[in-house]
């Protein structure tokens, strides 16, 4: 095996520097994304409370995505984008030159819009994360935690060698889940988790989500605002301006969000007016 | 048409019309495609039958001494025991023929087949007269009998020139005894050496060119230039071989910096390791674009759930980009190795030895391959050799058919456990 990154300062281990303290589980400070000369979102500020769900919502490219992917530096697997500003995790901006991203995405995890498990065998989609990040506790039981946290141990306890992809799309996202919160993350971003699924399926993620937001911070991206309304603690709304760079309209309590919305864009979007 | 409201498009029976017209346009183009199909079909027939009308037919042969007039008595030549063999040796063969003969390794020390074999080369020494393909052996029968029947001494025979001593005998300047060992064994080394260095070059470049290099111009420069090597000549590869493989880089070719070989200058840097060089530079274009395709292939969202769980780009590479590109790797890979097993043009300005006896040893040895024996032996005035080179064809198809099943049942292997 090779060395996994090592940080800097060898004697600050990543958890330390990366976990402790702070009042928010992630905040963004004047962060502005571009692809190329684009810029894609500009000036956006937000605080993320911990073992909260927050839902960013808006119209199509107005940069929700990107503001998630610019969570745990996955937009830097695009390679015209690079953003300028401050993500700080636990107090630590995760954009500072002695941060390597690997070391970011262990402890703020994602799940994708479109269900991809590995083509490997379910145990192996959720042992996979725990084993590269240099996991050495008991295996067997952080499989059979994690597939019991995202719901799916019942589903699938009798066939853990099968191929994750034999299983259904909603079962799928669940392991996804499930591999997510094997490398026991702070945070879980989703980005849209439940568009390629069928209701019976996005209702059971919903509740999934529910509960493990008592362990776990959850930020997710949604285009539908009944979900957001339903599973959100906190909603930020985007939209654009006239040269389509998407900016954060407002942001606040999703209860008050959706009935008192301070802006009159946002309350034009939320009432189905536009987007 | 008076109750519908009038279109621009044809309606009724002008419309049916119109429809019709367009699904004949669409059969023609159809017939077009199965026209050409055909044609490939055709010319791989006659290719086929061309190499298989050489390859098969009636043979009339003359022994220059009669066997019937070496039997004792009763007992047939074939039958004949060990000591009576070599007294016919001694008896009919030149003294100096047994002199040399008996120095290589004593008559009386060979065993009774490698007798027999002697005096059927020394003695009765068969010889061809003429030939017939197997179109005019199947048709021709009575003609091809009546011309053996007018010969009293001439035997007619139905031969295949592809046996199992062709086969497993070395290479020889008498048809008879012919066979395409070295051939054989020169091929499959070269090809080894080839594989060695053209797979894991030719796959690491392309990862390295997917996976890791940035879009700047000189990538693409880059990128360009290793799709228009693919096209270059293979001659120019023979010329870059023999210009650094064999002259520059003699001293490590030659086996002589390694120590390798008692006697370096029998092959003078023309060994295996040269020529196997040679076509691994030749297909790794090939390998390159094709591993690159495949690990196109493999979806963007499994590298990101990789990335996502915190993996790091090579972890990301060798657990999931590789895996799920190996398919079409192997399969662009075979293909370009059936492509390097038929070349003849760089081996041969590479200086492959045209007539060898010896079975190639290692990389250091020197060598000839299938399709430079083909060459060489279609090059000969003698009728045999042109039957011994299409027998020499079917055995490089057969090996060539096996590479590509090879690839085939490992690509479905992969293709299912991923």
């Amino acid at each position: 095996m090779f060395v996994m990154n090592q940080p800097t300062n060898p004697t600050i281990r990543p958890s330390d520097r990366l976990t402790n303290g702070g009042k928010y589980a992630i905040e963004a400070r004047g962060l502005n994304v571009f692809y190329g000369a684009f810029r894609a979102v500009k000036d956006f500020e937000l605080n993320v409370e911990r073992q909260k769900i927050t839902a960013l919502i808006g119209s199509s490219g107005c940069g929700k995505s990107t503001v998630l992917r610019s969570f745990n530096r996955m937009n830097e697997l695009i390679p015209s984008a690079h953003s300028q500003g401050a993500v700080l995790f636990h107090g630590k901006n995760i954009y500072d030159a002695d941060v390597d991203p690997v070391e970011v995405r262990r402890h703020v995890g994602m799940v994708f819009q479109k269900p991809n498990p590995f083509p490997k065998s379910i145990y192996e989609n959720v042992s996979w994360g725990a084993h590269i990040n240099g996991f050495r506790g008991d295996m067997d039981a952080l499989v059979e935690g994690s597939l019991r946290q995202a719901a799916l141990w019942d589903d699938v306890k009798d066939k853990l060698q099968q191929s994750g992809l034999s299983l259904s799309g909603g079962q799928q996202q669940r392991l996804c889940i499930a591999r997510a919160i094997a490398v026991k993350p702070d945070i879980i971003l989703m980005d849209e988790p439940c568009s390629a699924l069928d209701p019976i399926a996005t209702l059971r993620i919903e509740e999934l989500m529910k509960e493990l937001v008592e362990r776990y911070t959850i930020i997710i991206v949604t285009h539908n605002m009944q979900q957001a309304a339903r599973v959100s603690d906190y909603t930020a709304f985007f939209t654009v301006t006239p040269d389509r760079t998407g900016y954060l309209e407002e942001f606040g309590v999703t209860k008050q969000m959706f009935t008192s919305p301070h802006s009159k864009i946002t309350e034009d979007y939320i009432t189905g007016r536009f987007g | 048409m008076n109750n519908t409201p009038a279109t621009d498009y044809p309606e009724g029976e002008d419309g049916g019309r119109y429809v019709r017209g367009r699904q004949r346009r669409g059969m023609i183009w159809s017939f077009v495609f199965f026209g050409a199909t055909m044609i490939g079909i055709v010319v791989l027939t006659a290719l086929l039958f061309n190499v298989a009308n050489a390859a098969f037919g009636f043979v009339l042969m003359k022994d220059k001494v009669q066997a019937a007039t070496l039997a004792a008595g009763d007992v047939p030549l074939e039958k004949l025991p060990k000591e009576a063999l070599v007294e016919i040796l001694q008896t009919k063969v030149s003294k100096g023929v047994v002199r040399r003969l008996e120095s290589e390794k004593p008559l009386a020390a060979r065993d009774r087949d490698e007798l027999y074999g002697l005096v059927l080369a020394r003695v009765v020494q068969p010889e061809m007269i003429k030939s017939w393909s197997l179109l005019d052996s199947l048709t021709k029968r009575a003609a091809i009998r009546a011309e053996a029947d007018a010969l009293p001494d001439a035997r007619l025979e139905f031969r295949s020139w592809l046996t199992l001593a062709f086969i497993t005998s070395p290479q020889s300047s008498n048809a008879e005894l012919a066979g395409v060992r070295t051939a054989i064994l020169g091929s499959l080394w070269t090809i080894l050496v080839t594989i060695l260095f053209a797979l894991p070059v030719g796959v690491g470049a392309a990862i390295y060119l997917e996976e890791y290099a940035k879009d700047t111009t000189l990538n693409r420069l880059i990128q360009t230039n290793i799709s228009n090597l693919a096209g270059v000549p293979s001659i120019i590869y023979g010329m870059l071989g023999l210009a650094v493989f064999v002259r520059m880089l003699e001293a490590i070719t030659s086996g002589r910096l390694l120590g390798a070989v008692a006697d370096p200058t029998t092959a003078n840097g023309r060994t295996i390791l040269s020529a196997g060089l040679t076509l691994g530079l030749l297909i790794l274009p090939l390998i390159i674009l094709n591993a690159q395709e495949a690990i196109r292939t493999v979806p963007r969202s499994l590298r990101q759930a990789s990335f996502g769980i915190g993996a790091t780009r090579w972890q990301t590479i060798w657990h999931h980009v590789l895996p799920g590109a190996i398919p079409g790797i192997l399969t662009g890979t075979i293909l370009a190795v059936s492509r390097a097993i038929g070349e003849t043009a760089p081996l041969v300005v590479i200086g492959a030895s045209t007539f060898i006896v010896q079975d190639p040893s290692g990389p250091f040895s020197k060598f000839t391959t299938l399709p430079i024996q083909i060459y060489q032996w279609t090059a000969r005035p003698q009728a045999e050799f042109r039957n011994l080179a299409a027998a020499a064809i079917l055995v490089l198809l057969v090996l060539l058919i096996t590479l590509n099943a090879t690839a085939v049942f490992l690509r479905n292997r992969y293709a299912r456990s991923a």
